[in-house]
């Protein structure tokens, strides 16, 4: 049997994605739609013998193309021509709820209203007359709380009457807006020369594409104007007359008198008799109540920290254990696989290239999927909402907006973060340039990975500082990262800033299985797209490292170097075990040099001369690329000391103090360049996810490792000639 | 006494009746999406610690927008003669 399509829209916050899991469960399918980074979730309704793929579109206020997300409902509802659209309305919101209705019935889609959270509206003393609201508007109205499923049966049963085609089309004539005389009239003219022509017949309504045009809507404009040129000539001239006119007498514009006019007709409906409310109706409510708290001058900002520190508390700490699990199965894994293969370049690409890699992908999940739960619990419970109000004004400085503060603070905003996470929490900004640019930014924060190697620096060349540095360098990635952004923005990413006008939702407790299935699904997301691509840069990288190996001459010379000794010295005896392990040292960093990524070191050089580093600096950083961490067990093998635990470096510290190389100046260096070169590729590969295209992750690559290298380069050369 | 000032130049509590929306383009669409047009009761419910973006009652519901944004509406509010 055919399945028909069914479409949800809704204003967010309206309880749209409670309405769509209430229908289909965990049955659901989230992608994004083509060329932009909205996400596009699908799911399954079966009821009986009715069968139908229901599409949550994004939540929109209107259907102008203000937003990707509009232009996306948009595009939908014309393009797919959704057996039926359900739309959901608040209720306790009425009024502006339904303005995105009277958008819906201009473009004559075959409506549904969903009266959503009726409990809410009936505590705050509001009585709605259902039966009227829906003769006026001439669709069926059906009365629901999606929280807790009530009355989802009878709306899915006026869902199916209105998609066997059984109830008559509103009446054209009684859900006609009008927009007062002087628009009327050229709607009137636009209407019959539209209607003449057939233009995008069979898209879009007559009538919704002259309001569109009047109303100046650039994205219908171009439309028209690709479709038939002449005839778009003519009717923009018809809507800049009209505007002129109302310039002239009545100093607004033809959009303004549009949306008065809607609203007008919302509250002309309204205003018959369908609300009563039983209170005033701007009494405060708990949710206000908690807002003089939660928003308070004083006490908001402080429960704000708080609650942002435990967020990163809870996914730090309480992922600590998850996380090490999966790298122990990854060990032991490595280890059978160590025992049972022989030693080759199979038995290498599986352990370092294949299993490391599906282990680091894997390792982050737990990670992803807490922080993922806590923004659920924050963005549901409108929380998220308070704290871009609070931090809005610090944060538009920079030319980013106050949603941004999550993704600084989980990226390392405290040391120790990820910006693995990070970049995924830039999702909950609807702002795409402050987005774009929070995408940007984040991975300048002093994350978990970079810590050993600081440690390893810092305790080597400034020991009586440490804690200092260490709290320097989280502070100073701060300052980077925004004016980073401010930057950003005033280049590549100008523009003026998108408006910040929203919504404060009334607090609520979020749904169990909400959470769930919002942590499962962004999780998933994570592990199928993200994952594939991180496993082969992976197995790319381990062979850059390993290939091409030592000529059977030097091999052999080191195979004749470790006979020699094991002849000489009594087995068992710590000498041989010393000489043993010093001549496998020079072996690893001898190969190390002879690979790829050696050469490239080395070729390096040249450049990086400049900035205080060799060519084992160079391949330590290459290696940084896999994962920050790996900078301190390739600098251990480029020093010939072997294998090098990152948390227990000491003795490479030791090393680099001794080596004549390596001094203050250069550890400051390269401190400065490992802090804010390129993001390790995990978090590329969930930039160019989260961006919609890799041109934005190549980007990132690209301007951090020529920040850092000017940065570096600066305090070198200046060091030196300041005598450092 | 009826007097017409700037959203920005609002007071916490004070109340008032919008009477134009001085913007067009996005963020005039945008005000006007969320219920913000001429003749709307609105209320100033507080502002944000550091002064901006202001919270705004409406119809029982609360938005907020940056001072910058409310510069472009235009309110009407009482004001004693005593002053």
């Amino acid at each position: 049997m055919l399945k028909i399509i069914l479409a949800l829209a809704g204003n967010p916050n309206a309880g749209k994605t409670t309405l769509f899991n209430a229908l289909t469960g965990a049955r659901q399918h989230v992608g994004n739609y083509p060329g932009v980074t909205v996400e596009r979730k699908e799911g399954d309704y079966h009821k009986d013998d009715f069968n139908a793929v229901v599409v949550d579109l994004p939540g929109t206020y209107s259907l102008t193309a203000y937003s990707e997300e509009e232009v996306v409902a948009r595009d939908f509802l014309a393009n797919e021509k959704p057996a039926v659209v359900i739309n959901i309305l608040d209720a306790a919101n009425l009024e502006r709820n339904l303005y995105l209705t009277c958008q819906l019935l201009e473009l004559k889609v075959p409506l549904v209203v969903a009266l959503n959270m009726m409990d809410v509206a009936k505590d705050r003393g509001m009585e709605i007359d259902i039966d009227k609201l829906s003769a006026f508007l001439g669709v069926p109205v059906l009365p629901i709380v999606a929280r807790s499923s009530r009355g989802l049966d009878d709306l899915m049963a006026a869902v199916k009457a209105q998609a066997a085609g059984r109830l008559a089309p509103p009446d054209p004539a009684k859900v006609r807006i009008s927009y007062g005389d002087d628009i009327d009239q050229t709607l009137l003219t636009m209407t019959g020369l539209i209607r003449d022509s057939g233009l995008l017949k069979g898209k879009y309504p007559a009538r919704w594409i002259a309001v569109k045009i009047v109303e100046n809507d650039e994205m219908l404009i171009n439309e028209v104007k690709a479709a038939d040129p002449e005839l778009g000539a003519r009717l923009l001239h018809e809507a800049e007359l009209v505007a002129e006119h109302l310039m002239q007498t009545f100093d607004t514009y033809p959009e303004a008198v549009i949306a008065d006019h809607r609203y007008g007709f919302i509250k002309g409906i309204l205003k018959r008799g369908i609300i009563t409310h039983r209170y005033d109706e701007n009494r405060l409510y708990t949710s206000d109540r908690i807002d003089k708290v939660l928003t308070n001058r004083f006490a908001g900002p402080l429960l704000m920290l708080a609650v942002l520190f435990s967020i990163y508390q809870i996914t730090f700490s309480l992922s600590a254990l998850p996380v090490s699990w999966v790298a122990a199965v990854f060990g032991w894994l490595g280890g059978v696989l160590d025992a049972g293969l022989t030693d080759g370049p199979l038995k290498s690409m599986l352990i370092s290239g294949v299993i490391d890699g599906v282990g680091g992908v894997l390792g982050f999940v737990p990670l992803i999927m807490l922080m993922f739960l806590c923004i659920a619990i924050l963005e549901d419970s409108g929380y998220l909402a308070r704290v871009a109000f609070m931090m809005d004004r610090i944060f538009r400085i920079f030319g980013l907006h106050g949603s941004s503060v999550m993704a600084f603070i989980v990226s390392g905003g405290i040391a120790g973060g990820c910006a693995v996470p990070g970049v995924m929490a830039a999702r909950t900004l609807r702002s795409p340039k402050e987005r774009m640019a929070t995408l940007l930014t984040v991975p300048f924060m002093n994350c978990g990975a970079k810590l050993p190697i600081m440690a390893l620096l810092i305790g080597a060349f400034f020991a009586e500082h440490q804690a200092m540095y260490m709290f320097g360098f989280t502070l100073f990635s701060w300052v980077v990262a925004l004016v980073a952004a401010k930057i950003l923005r005033l280049t590549v990413l100008r523009g003026a800033p998108t408006p910040f006008v929203m919504e404060l939702p009334p607090y609520r407790f979020p749904t169990f299985k909400g959470l769930l299935i919002h942590t499962w699904e962004r999780t998933w997301q994570y592990i199928k797209k993200a994952g594939t691509v991180i496993l082969a840069i992976s197995i790319l990288l381990w062979a850059m490292m390993t290939y091409p190996g030592l000529s059977p001459e030097k091999k052999a010379a080191f195979v004749q170097e470790k006979e020699q000794i094991s002849a000489r010295y009594k087995t068992g005896s710590e000498e041989r075990e010393r000489l043993l392990k010093e001549v496998e040292g020079r072996r690893g960093a001898a190969a190390l040099q002879h690979s790829i990524a050696g050469r490239i070191g080395v070729a390096l050089e040249k450049v990086t001369w400049l900035s205080g580093f060799d060519w084992r600096t160079n391949i330590a950083l290459l290696g940084g690329f896999a994962a920050k961490e790996v900078v301190v067990s390739t600098l251990g093998t480029a020093y010939s000391m072997g294998d090098v635990d990152p948390e227990a470096a000491a003795s490479l510290g030791q090393r680099l103090a001794r080596d004549a190389a390596w001094s203050p100046l250069v550890a400051l260096s390269a401190l400065l360049f490992m802090a804010f070169y390129a993001p390790c590729f995990v978090t590329v590969v969930c930039i160019a996810r989260e961006a919609g295209s890799w041109k934005w992750a190549f980007f990132s690559i690209g301007y951090s490792t020529t920040f850092a290298f000017i940065l570096s380069t600066g305090v070198y050369q200046v060091g030196r000639f300041l005598g450092f | 006494m009826l007097e017409r000032i700037s959203l920005r130049r609002m007071a916490k509590n004070q109340r008032g009746t919008i009477t134009a929306v001085k913007v067009a383009g996005d963020l005039g669409r945008r005000i006007r999406d969320m219920g913000l047009v001429p003749g709307t009761e609105i209320t100033v419910q507080g502002r944000a610690p550091l002064n901006d973006p202001v919270a705004l009652r409406i119809r029982g519901n609360t938005l907020t927008l940056r001072n910058n944004e409310a510069d472009f509406i235009e309110v009407e509010i009482e004001v004693d003669k005593a002053d």
